[in-house]
């Protein structure tokens, strides 16, 4: 099979984006809105048609085999046989990206017809949207780890620009700063591990055999087999790899580098969507898994801190997900928690051993299992956030309340979205989620428990946002009022459509895909099985059972005594999680207080009055001594004669001394 | 017997010399008639010369070679900068188009052509000598018909006036430089360049006559303290003459310093001694240039003294360019080279703007340039990239010509000296950018009127922007100078 025919998949949004980008102005909403969505619907059907072939053939050996159907040399490094490539390369994780990319772009494409319906800029709106699309596609099909964080940094920068598209809003440029600039302070440790790897494997390459044999030899100067030992055991391929992780981190929004996350909800909510809960911030975890045989072969305990990482993460996320009022936060800081079950996932891996039922690496699968069942639910909630937000012009909790009444569709999309997050069977969530908690218990009992609790913390905060807005306390005088003005009610059909198409995917990928999901993609490339581990499974079954009835005792009537209870009986406890623990005022605190005061004003007070003041006095003196010679140049010819005898002279007198 | 076969190693100015006398035939058919000029006028002589130079370039012989019992001296550099020097040539006449068809120049249009070659003649027998007379005739054939040129608007005051200045101050520098070539013939005993060797090395009669030689060069590319002549010139010489003196003149005559200088004057200790008399002329010149030219408000006074300024950096390129360096690279020339072709651009753009704004409105002081921009911004744009690169800020060419000067000189171990080259650099950004200013932001109540600029110019001014916007970016120019500067020295 020939699949030359991927390199359009990348072509067709930036062509997209071009004629947006330059013609936008030009362009009906309309005909902007088409453009923009046509291209994303061929990239889809290239997707789709791309995955059937691509997983249809199995090699001889079970496994599929790496396809580089395009790859040239761009520039070459002058040292060693070092070079950075542009390709497009196929295996079972960037395929699966790809549908996944392409499934929710096509999706949000789709809804911002009605959600962005007449807002100012639309055409840029759309614009952005292709060329984040092109981005990301091109970051998960990257040949090699230079092209992947070339495409890294675009992606970073359409983060930038949608969150702060609406750029006359200080909160929203706010977000879109520190959103880059977080992350872009990451990225700093990405580039320093990509150029430490590549210095030492000699290759940028994602095929690793070759690396494997050139980290052994050439790099120690000794014998192969003693210097593989020395990699394995050192410590410079394993700092490399956690420098890359760093990066990815920043743009995964691990602690304490979530801090911009839950900001860039300011962006446009399909915005939300599509980045910050199924795409973008999954990067991070796409590249841990790209580099998995490196970390497992080379730095398999800098993976185990990787997890519990991980589990910090989701166990602080989910904690401040339970105090916030804004809806978006509460998705944002539960896409936080989310993201850390995945990298909890692939660093609860212990070995890659063939054979064995996958012994000791059935986190990886499940982790990029998880990434795709959460893409779908979470963007599913996204955009049913969206819709409510439309309807009552606001993210608070306290403006919504009872609105199952009036969004049936919505209610009932985001109630089977909720139910999958909370890994309730038969939704997908539930299979990808009890993958994770098998591969944690098969690595410690701790990290399982721990990351059943969290589990369950996930469905009590999911609850408690779901009864906020579709029963609770319903906003009475605000809905008369929206009413009033005949704009409140179920979204449009172009907005719902696909909440309805997202959700399907959750209902059924879990159980209803050919084979399962584990047969595609897997740590060593053989099909493995899904199969519950019917402890784990029933254990996390009841345990989020009982979070939910917890939650729906507390919240699901018009008046919460308990909450309210629970509140004054826990006043700091609750103010702090509402404040999300004040990472961001310790952030506030260093950079202000400590780097801009200490590091950054005596530098600017250098630049201003030494550096500045030398050249104004270049300036002002070269000025004086300007006005000063000008006698010399008076016009008379005998001067100009006698200077030039002058000038003959003193030349000899130089030389001859 | 004498082998005439050895004339066609002359073919170069031969061939220009089979120009210069076509053009005058053609004086004679077309021209008699001012209204019929049109057939002659500018097109012919911008073909021929592009004839030859394509004629001098295409077959480049890769071998230096001596004719004439040594007299004449080539390699396969001289080719290159002869045909940078056409080049110049080539701009100039194309800018000259407008200035040229006004009904008072229209009858000796003829006569610019021709004596503006006859100039280009004379520094290509300087560039091939081997020989200080064969040298100096070079010398005086492309300073005599200059004056000329400068008092071309004869009936223009100030144009009459640069002219006398030009000739006396040439005439004077030309007597000591002669004077300076004898004291060198009675310090070695030979003229021919490749003969001088004295019995001790740098003796004071030798020195004297080097200092006089090197004020003669100075005052042809204008180094401080042999430079008083420049402003004044300039500013009563017509623009498009004052373009051609800026470039084409000074180029050339700094190629020669270096040549001459490698040539004739690098045994024993005598490197050392030129090197010092020149490391403070190379200093005075970036300076003092530099100094002048902030408080200028003519525009073409404000270019004499940047066109000072920036020979101080050709020169910086002899500093270390007389021979190869250690690694076998000739930096030296093929960086003094590289900046005059870079140079030559730029200097050519902003004359060519500057000329077709005087042309169309009469108008030359700097705060006439005020809101350029808001009534000719095509203009403004390329007057800014010329100024830019002349600047030496990247993108543009200007940018990698001074980094290769400054790396030349730097390898060759003038390290204070490219510092404070470097310092000046700053400076000169200064005035450089208060053109920019003027033209962008300065406000105006009586800016120059908008006006379509004729064909000519708008070639010249392409040619200009596409070496600006190229020469640097195009990396392998500056390696094919190189390879071709390894097999000059």
């Amino acid at each position: 099979m020939d699949y030359q025919y991927t390199l359009l998949i990348l072509c067709l949004p930036i062509v997209s984006f071009l004629i947006l980008g330059i013609g936008g102005k030009w362009l009906s909403h309309k005909a902007a809105g088409l453009i923009g969505t046509l291209s994303i619907g061929t990239v889809a059907v290239l997707s789709y048609y791309t995955a059937f072939h691509y997983f249809a053939e199995r090699g001889a050996d079970g496994t599929f085999a790496s396809i580089v159907p395009i790859n040239f040399e761009w520039l070459p490094f002058y040292v060693g046989n070092l070079h950075f490539d542009m390709g497009i390369l196929l295996d079972p994780i960037s395929v699966m990206m790809l549908i996944v990319i392409s499934t929710v772009s096509l999706m949000v494409h789709i809804y911002s017809f009605g959600y962005m319906h007449g807002e100012r800029g639309f055409q840029r709106y759309y614009a952005f949207l292709s060329l984040f699309t092109m981005s990301m596609l091109g970051l998960v099909v990257a040949t090699n780890i230079f092209q992947m964080y070339m495409f890294w940094e675009l992606v970073g920068v359409c983060s930038y620009l949608l969150i702060g598209f609406y750029f006359t809003e200080k909160p929203a440029i706010a977000a879109s700063k520190k959103a880059f600039i977080v992350t872009r302070f990451a990225d700093l440790g990405f580039l320093v591990g990509i150029l430490v790897f590549g210095y030492y494997t000699g290759s940028f390459s994602f095929d690793f055999t070759e690396n494997f044999q050139y980290a052994a030899g050439a790099l120690h100067g000794v014998a192969p087999d003693a210097a593989k030992a020395i990699a394995a055991g050192g410590f410079i391929l394993p700092t490399a790899l956690f420098l890359m992780f760093i990066g990815g981190a920043g743009k995964s929004a691990m602690f304490p580098l979530h801090i911009w996350l839950p900001d860039a909800m300011e962006g446009p909510t399909p915005v939300s969507a599509l980045i910050h809960a199924a795409t973008m911030v999954v990067a991070g975890v796409f590249q841990v898994a790209r580099m998995f045989p490196m970390w497992i072969q080379y730095a398999p305990e800098t993976l185990h801190y990787v997890a519990w990482i991980g589990a910090f993460t989701a166990f602080y996320a989910a904690a401040v997900a339970c105090a916030q009022s804004d809806i978006k936060r509460v998705l944002a800081f539960s896409t936080i928690s989310q993201i850390a079950f995945m990298m909890v996932a692939l660093g609860v891996c212990t070995e890659m051993t063939t054979g064995h039922e996958h012994v000791g690496s059935v986190g990886y699968m499940a982790s990029m299992f998880h990434l795709f069942t959460h893409a779908m639910f979470k963007a599913t909630l996204f955009l049913c956030a969206g819709c409510i937000i439309h309807a009552v012009h606001s993210n608070e909790m306290s403006a919504m309340g009872g609105m199952r009444k009036y969004m049936p569709v919505t209610n009932w999309t985001f109630l089977i979205a909720t139910l999958a997050i909370s890994g309730i069977p038969p939704f997908s969530g539930f299979f990808s989620k009890d993958e994770i908690l098998s591969a944690s218990f098969a690595y410690s009992p701790v990290m399982g428990w721990v990351m059943t609790g969290i589990a369950a913390m996930t469905a009590f905060y999911m609850f408690r946002v779901y009864y906020g807005i579709f029963w609770g306390t319903e906003n009475k005088q605000l809905h008369e009022e929206l009413k009033a003005h005949g704009h409140f009610g179920e979204a449009p059909l172009v907005m719902t459509a696909p909440l309805v198409l997202l959700t399907l995917f959750t209902v059924f990928c879990g159980w209803a895909l050919p084979g399962s999901f584990g047969s595609f993609v897997s740590a060593d490339g053989q099909a493995y099985n899904i199969h519950l581990d019917p402890q784990i499974a029933i254990t996390s079954v009841v345990i989020a059972c009982i979070s939910i009835g917890l939650a729906t005792w507390i919240y699901i009537r018009s008046s919460q005594p308990v909450a309210e209870r629970l509140k004054a009986a826990m006043p700091h406890l609750h103010e702090w999680a509402y404040r999300r623990f004040y990472i961001d005022e310790i952030y506030q605190f260093v950079t202000h207080r400590i780097i801009f005061a200490y590091i950054s004003r005596p530098i600017a007070w250098f630049d201003r009055h030494v550096v500045d003041g030398t050249l104004n006095g270049l300036a002002s003196g070269a000025n004086y001594v300007g006005e000063s010679i000008r006698p010399l140049q008076s016009g008379r010819l005998q001067q100009y004669a006698y200077v030039f005898l002058l000038g003959v002279v003193v030349l000899f007198f130089i030389m001859i001394i | 017997m004498t082998n005439y076969t050895e004339f066609l190693y002359m073919h170069e100015e031969l061939g220009l010399l089979a120009v210069i006398l076509l053009l005058f035939v053609c004086d004679l058919l077309f021209c008699k008639d001012s209204k019929r000029g049109g057939v002659y006028n500018t097109a012919l002589p911008v073909i021929l010369l592009g004839i030859l130079t394509a004629f001098n370039l295409l077959p480049l012989s890769n071998l230096p070679f001596e004719a004439l019992g040594g007299m004449y001296h080539h390699t396969p550099m001289d080719t290159i900068v002869k045909s940078t020097l056409n080049i110049g040539t080539l701009v100039t006449f194309l800018m000259a188009h407008k200035w040229l068809a006004r009904p008072e120049n229209l009858v000796k249009q003829g006569e610019f052509y021709i004596v503006t070659l006859f100039t280009l003649l004379g520094m290509y027998f300087m560039i091939s000598s081997g020989h200080f007379l064969m040298f100096f005739i070079g010398l005086e054939l492309a300073s005599i018909p200059m004056v000329a040129l400068v008092s071309f608007d004869k009936y223009r005051y100030e144009s009459a006036e640069a002219g006398a200045k030009y000739i006396l101050l040439a005439l004077f520098s030309s007597a000591l430089l002669l004077y300076g070539v004898s004291l060198i013939y009675a310090a070695t005993g030979s003229l021919y360049f490749n003969q001088i060797w004295p019995d001790a090395s740098s003796s004071w009669l030798l020195l004297c006559g080097l200092s006089l030689f090197l004020a003669g060069m100075g005052f042809k590319i204008s180094l401080v303290p042999f430079h008083l002549w420049t402003a004044d010139t300039y500013e009563g010489a017509p623009t498009v003459v004052t373009g051609y003196l800026s470039v084409v003149s000074k180029g050339s005559a700094a190629f020669v310093l270096l040549v001459v200088l490698a040539k004739a004057f690098t045994f024993g200790g005598v490197k050392l001694d030129w090197q010092v008399a020149l490391f403070w002329v190379i200093i005075a010149s970036i300076t003092l240039a530099n100094l002048f030219a902030i408080r200028q408000s003519n525009l073409k006074r404000f270019m004499a003294y940047s066109a000072i300024s920036q020979a101080g950096y050709l020169v910086l390129g002899i500093m270390g360019g007389t021979e190869p360096a250690a690694d076998g690279s000739a930096q030296g020339m093929t960086a003094l080279v590289f900046y005059l072709l870079v140079y030559l651009a730029a200097n050519m753009g902003a004359f060519a703007v500057i000329n077709v704004v005087e042309q169309n409105s009469g108008k030359l002081a700097i705060k006439d340039y005020n809101g350029l921009y808001g009534t000719n911004p095509k203009l403004a744009f390329l007057m800014t990239l010329c100024l830019f690169s002349l600047a030496g800020i990247p993108p543009f060419a200007g940018f990698f010509s001074k980094f290769f000067i400054f790396m030349a000189a730097f390898n060759a171990g003038f390290k204070v000296l490219v510092f404070i080259a470097l310092v000046n650099t700053i400076i000169s950004l200064y005035y450089y950018l208060l053109i920019v200013k003027a033209m962008y932001i300065s406000k105006s109540d009586t800016p120059v009127a908008t006006f379509k600029s004729d064909g000519y110019t708008r070639a010249a001014l392409a040619i200009c922007t596409a070496g600006v916007l190229l020469l640097g970016i195009a990396g392998w120019v500056y390696n094919y100078l190189d390879s071709i500067a390894k097999v000059s020295l």
